[in-house]
């Protein structure tokens, strides 16, 4: 260690010595950990974790011809709208199977629609009810999988066709050009919770948006 | 009354273990950090209970509450080599300092006429400037060209460094570009609609849709 001789003379270097020995070796730290706790609050405050998270959806291809119409049994086709004064309040309607416009060519009676809304009671229940057969199967997996009978592969395997199911539940989502991207998430997401697999976001026909606009609340 | 004895030990308290852990926890959140940069639009994404992450190779089309588009590209390379094909197909010429510039940005939405104007702005004047969304009409069918040519330089670019990896005797690991839909809650669906159909158009039909993990999860 450097030290300064301060010249007192050759005597008294032994003792000066022993004296140096004596002082604290300890720096004061505390600018350095003042320092090390701003930097950190500096860091935790402006670093973001969390990556956004995702949905994925496939939207159908386009058909390739015209007339190219796919028959979809056990559909349930949602309508999403907003209404009410200003149209501020989120709508969704529903109906079951096939549409019929008036004065259709099978002389079936023209579709109506039901009102529900996006609380525990409205969809959710309505898909549990409507898709209860996957809802069931897909519990019995879940049971399997958690009893380690079924490895990870198979039970997404079997997931994925209990929901691919010719007899499952297909949903169509329709909205109208008064509808928000809010809605539409909110009801793909419950799609997911009730385990719906077969799911298509696809437009409106006029005769549909004509029964929409006349049931409405303005 | 009996009087309170001091110690006569030095009140100073060892404080290298917190001095320790300190630095440890700055260094951790040094190394994770990614800086913040600012968005030309604050987006409030609608939440769902999806958990999937985003994944890091995206073209993303973000959607603001007046339904005008803005484009990004994840990766900065791709971002500029996008640039300069569009600057061909559009008649602007840009310098290399401004690709550099734009390599180093977000997401935009300005239109290829006013782009060279945007990019040399600085963050206050943009905002102050707003932006006016990028054109995707069939007239004037930016967003869809910046899609096509983003797409074809992605794949260049995933090319190159496969052949690049594979000329040293490493494997290259290809993570597959996707496309993300980032909208606002309140966005109206038929401005979405319009976004996805510029999709569709080009063939593409899988999408991530951007939400926010429910209850809590929402940042801002």
């Amino acid at each position: 260690m450097a030290e300064v001789n301060t010249g007192d003379g050759g005597g008294h270097g032994k003792h000066d010595k022993k004296r140096a020995k004596k002082a604290s070796t300890k720096i004061d730290m505390t600018p350095m950990v003042d320092l090390a706790f701003l930097l950190l609050t500096f860091f935790v405050l402006t670093s973001t974790f969390s990556k956004p998270k995702t949905m994925e959806i496939n939207f159908p291809a386009k058909p390739k011809t015209q007339e190219e119409r796919i028959k979809v049994n056990n559909a349930l086709t949602f309508i999403l709208t907003r209404e009410g004064a200003g149209e501020k309040e989120d709508g969704i309607y529903y109906y079951y199977g096939e549409f019929y416009a008036p004065n259709n060519a099978a002389g079936k009676p023209v579709t109506t629609y039901t009102r529900t809304n996006f609380s525990k009671d409205g969809l959710h229940k309505l898909l549990l009810n409507k898709n209860a057969t996957t809802i069931a199967e897909i519990k019995k997996l879940d049971e399997k999988h958690e009893k380690r009978e079924i490895a990870d592969s198979t039970y997404k395997r079997l997931a994925i066709a209990a929901q691919g199911n010719i007899k499952a539940l297909t949903v169509l989502i329709k909205a109208d050009d008064k509808a928000v991207y809010k809605n539409i998430i909110d009801a793909l997401d419950e799609l997911k919770i009730c385990n719906v697999g077969k799911y298509a976001i696809v437009d409106m026909s006029q005769p549909e948006l004509d029964i929409l606009n006349a049931i409405k609340k303005k | 009354m009996a009087k309170i004895k001091l110690g006569k030990g030095s009140p100073g308290l060892d404080m290298t273990p917190m001095v320790d852990l300190a630095f440890l926890l700055v260094t951790f959140f040094m190394l994770t950090a990614s800086v913040r940069v600012s968005e030309p639009v604050v987006i409030d994404s609608p939440s769902s209970t999806s958990e999937r992450l985003l994944p890091d190779n995206v073209i993303m089309v973000t959607v603001d509450t007046k339904g005008k588009a803005y484009f990004n590209i994840s990766n900065p390379e791709v971002r500029v080599k996008t640039l300069e094909k569009m600057g061909q197909q559009y008649k602007v010429a840009f310098t290399d300092a401004e690709k550099k510039r734009f390599g180093g940005m977000t997401s935009f939405g300005v239109p290829m006429a006013s782009l060279k104007k945007y990019i040399a702005m600085q963050d206050p004047e943009r905002a102050k400037a707003g932006s006016p969304g990028i054109p995707l009409d069939s007239l004037h069918p930016e967003l869809g060209d910046w899609i096509n040519f983003g797409r074809i330089e992605a794949a260049r670019q995933a090319k190159a460094q496969k052949e690049k990896a594979e000329s040293v005797g490493r494997s290259f690991k290809y993570e597959p570009l996707r496309f993300a839909i980032k909208a606002d809650g309140q966005a109206n669906y038929i401005s979405v609609k319009d976004v996805i159909k510029v999709f569709t158009d080009r063939d593409i039909y899988r999408f991530n849709l951007i939400t926010n993990l429910e209850d809590g999860g929402a940042a801002k």
